[in-house]
């Protein structure tokens, strides 16, 4: 009896990734764990809940693959994988880099990625992670797909060129009623994401950033407000994304909420 | 033994990556010490006297004279740099290749504001001694194998100079994370 009143409310479980133990929650997937324990594992799609994006929890929408791990030798997504006891997760090896790197240059020349002329170059997540895997250029040919831009409404402008159906948008950017702004249409090579061009006339401005700050590309752009921050003082311009300085706000949110704990007590 | 040969083309680019490579300042001195010049817009040579060891090509290629020009340099050149994201991958001009090229022209010489009055005869430029358009703007490594690129827009004179001096020197090249970039 004593020993089931010891017991935390959710039960910890331990499991290794590149050879470091960790403890993790049940029902925590892989990146949530190595979340907590400072551990990085690139995410494009899959994002954090945190102050500054606003978000209320955890996304995952498993649908970029860049968090691919091997999982007791297994290759899979860690965003949408459950921890387990006892798992042996690879996570930081030149063959899963490699296999990353990969997926970046795809979705490089799948898109239309003019760098040098986009506002979220510099604070972008794809092409951060290009930088981190020092891609120079895409192994495979420019594909040059025709994509739609919608920039016929107030406040936003999306930019199919340079988005990576990551579904963030889908998910997370909603009226006060819960109606999605953006919506995915058709499938495959087709698939495309549409904005609600009535719904949309009325958003505030902090949904408005809240859209172009969780989008991980420069699909979503905040109109009159490009290229304001300059070069130098970018989100990516000193150090790789997933270096100590870059997941600051992490450690910034999780250190705030020990302080408000202490002052509790 | 000799110095290495540096030769340098400006295809559909807009000479930034060249002033970039000025860039690199009083290294040039340095550079000299190196390096021979070849045919280069910088000092105005026109024609290949000779092979070349190492070849920076700025612009991909929007018309049939790139082209051209794109497979003399490698038929006289060692290495060929790609250098500037419109080598790399079109860069600017290739904004165009979603548009259909009737579109584009129509919209240059008919239909824009500063030239929809000052044509009335409707009149596409089309001298002969003019080079003729491509349907799209191609990266160089799609008209000629490229041995090596280097990404930006320009790129950081430092990036062009750590590469060009490792190439001449044999050594590996450096790529500092501040000096990587694709703006
Ligand atoms: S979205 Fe990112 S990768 Fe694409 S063009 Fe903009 S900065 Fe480059
Ligand atoms: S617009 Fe941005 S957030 Fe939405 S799916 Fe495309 S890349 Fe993802
Ligand atoms: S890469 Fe940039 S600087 Fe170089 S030629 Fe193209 S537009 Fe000019
Ligand atoms: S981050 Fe896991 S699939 Fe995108």
């Amino acid at each position: 009896m004593s020993e089931d009143m010891n017991k935390p409310l959710t039960d910890l479980i331990s499991l290794t990734i590149d050879g470091q133990e960790i403890e993790a929650e049940e029902g925590q997937t892989i990146v949530q764990a190595a979340q907590k324990n400072g551990i990085y594992i690139p995410t494009l799609c899959a994002l954090h809940a945190d102050k500054e994006n606003g978000l209320k929890y955890d996304l995952a929408p498993g649908t970029c693959r860049i968090c691919t791990v091997k999982a007791n030798g297994r290759t899979t997504a860690a965003c949408t994988t459950p921890v387990s006891q006892g798992l042996v997760v690879e996570n930081d090896t030149p063959e899963l880099n490699d296999l990353r790197k990969t997926i970046v240059e795809l979705l490089f020349v799948e898109g239309n990625h003019f760098c040098p002329f986009c506002e979220k170059s510099g604070s972008c997540d794809l092409q951060a992670l290009a930088y981190r895997y020092q891609m120079l250029t895409p192994r495979f040919h420019y594909a040059f797909t025709p994509r739609k831009v919608n920039a016929d409404m107030p406040k936003l402008l999306w930019d199919g060129n340079r988005c990576i159906l990551c579904r963030r948008c889908v998910l997370a950017i909603r009226t006060e009623e819960g109606e999605p702004l953006f919506v995915f249409a058709n499938r495959g090579d087709k698939s495309t994401i549409i904005v609600d061009t009535e719904l949309i006339q009325d958003i505030s401005e902090e949904l408005a950033q809240q859209a172009m700050d969780i989008c991980p590309v420069g699909a979503i752009i905040r109109k009159e407000k490009g290229f304001d921050t300059p070069f130098g003082q970018r989100k990516y311009d000193h150090s790789p994304i997933g270096s100590i300085s870059s997941i600051s706000s992490d450690m910034t949110c999780s250190s705030g909420e020990n302080k408000t704990g202490g002052e509790k007590s | 033994m000799s110095k290495p040969i540096i030769a340098t083309a400006s295809l559909a680019g807009c000479f930034g990556c060249h002033m970039s490579f000025l860039d690199i300042d009083e290294r040039i001195l340095d550079l000299v010490e190196l390096v021979q010049w070849g045919k280069s817009p910088i000092n105005d040579i026109k024609t290949f006297q000779q092979d070349c060891d190492i070849a920076l090509i700025e612009g991909g290629c929007c018309n049939d004279e790139h082209i051209h020009t794109l497979r003399e340099f490698r038929k006289h050149c060692r290495i060929l740099v790609a250098v500037g994201e419109c080598a790399i991958m079109g860069g600017l001009p290739a904004m165009r290749n979603n548009i259909p090229i009737k579109e584009c022209l129509e919209e240059a010489y008919l239909n824009s504001p500063s030239t929809s009055d000052a044509n009335p005869d409707k009149i596409f430029p089309n001298d002969e001694e003019l080079p003729m358009l491509l349907d799209k703007v191609y990266p160089c490594h799609e008209i000629v194998k490229m041995d090596y690129f280097l990404p930006g827009c320009p790129p950081r004179a430092d990036l062009i100079y750590g590469a060009l001096v490792a190439l001449v020197t044999g050594q590996e090249a450096e790529l500092p994370y501040e000096v990587v970039k694709f703006d």
